[in-house]
């Protein structure tokens, strides 16, 4: 990995932007090769086809077993490609409500990591109904009686982001990204200017630190110069501890709490 | 129909007032286009309907009693320029937001209605938007009431940044308790329903209804054709699509849109 540019506040958003947008940087797949044992990829979303920007399985974290949901873009040009850079059709986003269904069957908690710039813009897309398929797992994912925690790892891009993040608990890796639309296209509307994108990123709060500050976020890993091995192990205890805590919860508090976390946004 | 006793609740008479069809050009009073459901009497396209007349032409008359009428949006994350869109959107919509809610009757079925106005920022949903649809929907399932909801949007709104993607969970989240209490939603997608909101409330209706001609998708025509260098189909993303794939149950005409609406709320009354 690229040792990114890093020193806390002193950052400006756009350079966070583009750090999160890193073709090198560590994604969903990442982790779970290093933090998942035993995992197993489960494929498909039982209508139409398998989505491979959307990775799935189940495996053992620190022996409990978890179903873990990842956007993956892939390492090489030809899986980005066909990942379309990671960028989910609606095949991705209902693989993942099967699995996380599943999960919910079989009472394990649910751990998705994030990172995209959205769900695909596609004709295919359009027809198979990617505004459905976001909005179906925006509904489920408020009732499904599993604790769920979400990682953003690199660009969490609009509603596509979203899909995958009505959690209990949501962690910001430092240089990853959330927004409601991407610093260019916010600057093309706004200023008729793509050019000014780092202007936009400052206005749109999209940073960890300050999706912190709006209370979005429960947590913020910080990568500073921490190695990669010592990253993966902070996010590990950290996912063992939270979720260990939120499985002590009856699903009745934990609905309540996770409806609730979303419910005074912007109340 | 006694139109100007239907519409007298809107406080402000502007039946005088002139509109141009955008289509044909033709100018007619909004009168004559109340009248015709806002069917242009030259070319008859289906013109924009904000959300007062929306709710004159569905809900039974006097019927409709405002709720949240006076939350307006502040400019919670700093945004460059958005006050003035916000005075701007006032004046052109003479609303205080882009979403009107309340309690009605539909042919004597009583309901709650929210009706979003494009003329409010192109619909976007901010902050007050989705509070004041999630509002609604808590109420209608304490008081086990369906819902009625006409939608007309860009998406989330820019200029509340993260505050408003997460609307969609929000409001999401109250149609899922909604529907949990066994209540019935309906929804009614009219020209342009897009983005955030097709991702979230639009697309989950037990019943979804769409106007003709509407355009309904997620991603924008031009994002997808810069994207995949595809040309686009002819009626892609339009209503008729829509329903020829699968995601919208009935494409409904206007003249008959109030008495579909009345009797579905007639079939699923307890």
């Amino acid at each position: 990995m690229i040792r990114q540019v890093n020193n806390m506040n002193e950052i400006k958003a756009y350079q966070r932007v583009m750090n999160s947008r890193n073709g090198k940087r560590n994604m969903g797949g990442y982790y779970i090769r290093h933090i998942i044992d035993n995992f197993v990829e489960l494929h498909g979303d039982r209508g139409y086809g398998d989505d491979p920007a959307i990775l799935g399985g189940v495996g053992l974290l620190n022996g409990m077993p978890v179903t873990v949901i990842a956007m993956d873009r892939g390492d090489t040009i030809e899986e980005r490609m066909k990942r379309h850079f990671g960028c989910p059709t609606p095949e991705g986003y209902r693989k993942a409500l099967r699995l996380m269904k599943q999960a919910e069957k079989f009472g394990r908690p649910i751990i998705t990591f994030i990172g995209s710039s959205g769900a695909y813009p596609g004709i295919e897309a359009e027809e198979r109904g990617q505004g459905e398929a976001i909005a179906r797992n925006l509904f489920e994912m408020m009732g499904i009686k599993v604790p769920i925690v979400s990682i953003l790892v690199g660009e969490g891009g609009s509603g596509g982001a979203l899909a995958l993040g009505v959690s209990d608990t949501v962690l910001m890796f430092e240089n990853s990204i959330y927004s409601v639309i991407s610093p260019e296209g916010c600057a093309s509307i706004l200023w008729k200017d793509s050019t000014k994108a780092p202007e936009a990123a400052e206005v749109l709060k999209l940073t960890a630190y300050d999706l912190k500050e709006l209370d979005v976020i429960e947590k913020i890993i910080d990568e500073g110069t921490k190695s990669e091995d010592e990253i993966s192990s902070e996010l590990k205890s950290f996912l063992v501890s939270e979720l260990e805590a939120k499985k002590k919860l009856s699903s009745e508090k934990l609905l309540a709490e996770r409806y609730n976390k979303f419910r005074k946004i912007g109340a | 129909m006694d139109f100007k006793k239907i519409f007298s609740f809107i406080k402000k008479d502007n039946s005088a007032e002139k509109i141009t069809c955008k289509k044909c050009g033709a100018e007619h009073t909004v009168a004559q286009l109340r009248e015709k459901l806002y069917i242009c009497p030259d070319c008859g396209v289906y013109m924009r309907i904000g959300a007062l007349d929306r709710i004159a032409l569905t809900v039974d008359e006097g019927s409709f009693a405002e709720l949240d009428a006076d939350m307006k949006s502040t400019n919670i994350i700093g945004f460059p320029e958005y006050e003035d869109k916000l005075s701007k959107a006032e004046a052109a919509s003479k609303l205080n937001e882009a979403v009107v809610c309340g309690t009605a009757a539909i042919s004597g079925n009583k309901c709650c209605i929210f009706v979003m106005d494009s003329n409010f920022m192109m619909g976007s949903m901010g902050t007050v938007v989705g509070e004041k649809i999630t509002r609604l929907f808590e109420k209608a399932t304490k008081e086990n009431l369906p819902v009625v909801g006409f939608t007309t949007s860009g998406g989330a709104r820019m200029q509340e940044g993260i505050l408003s993607l997460m609307q969609m969970a929000k409001v999401s989240g109250a149609v899922r308790y909604h529907s949990d209490s066994g209540n019935l939603y309906i929804t009614v997608l009219t020209d342009p329903t897009t983005g955030g909101v097709t991702a979230s409330f639009a697309m989950l209706g037990d019943i979804i209804i769409a106007e003709p001609k509407a355009l309904i998708g997620f991603a924008g025509q031009r994002v997808i054709e810069q994207t995949t260098g595809q040309k686009l189909p002819a009626g892609f993303q339009r209503a008729e699509f829509q329903l020829e794939h699968g995601f919208v149950d009935m494409v409904e005409k206007r003249e008959t849109l109030r008495a579909t609406i009345g009797n579905l709320l007639s079939i699923h009354s307890k």
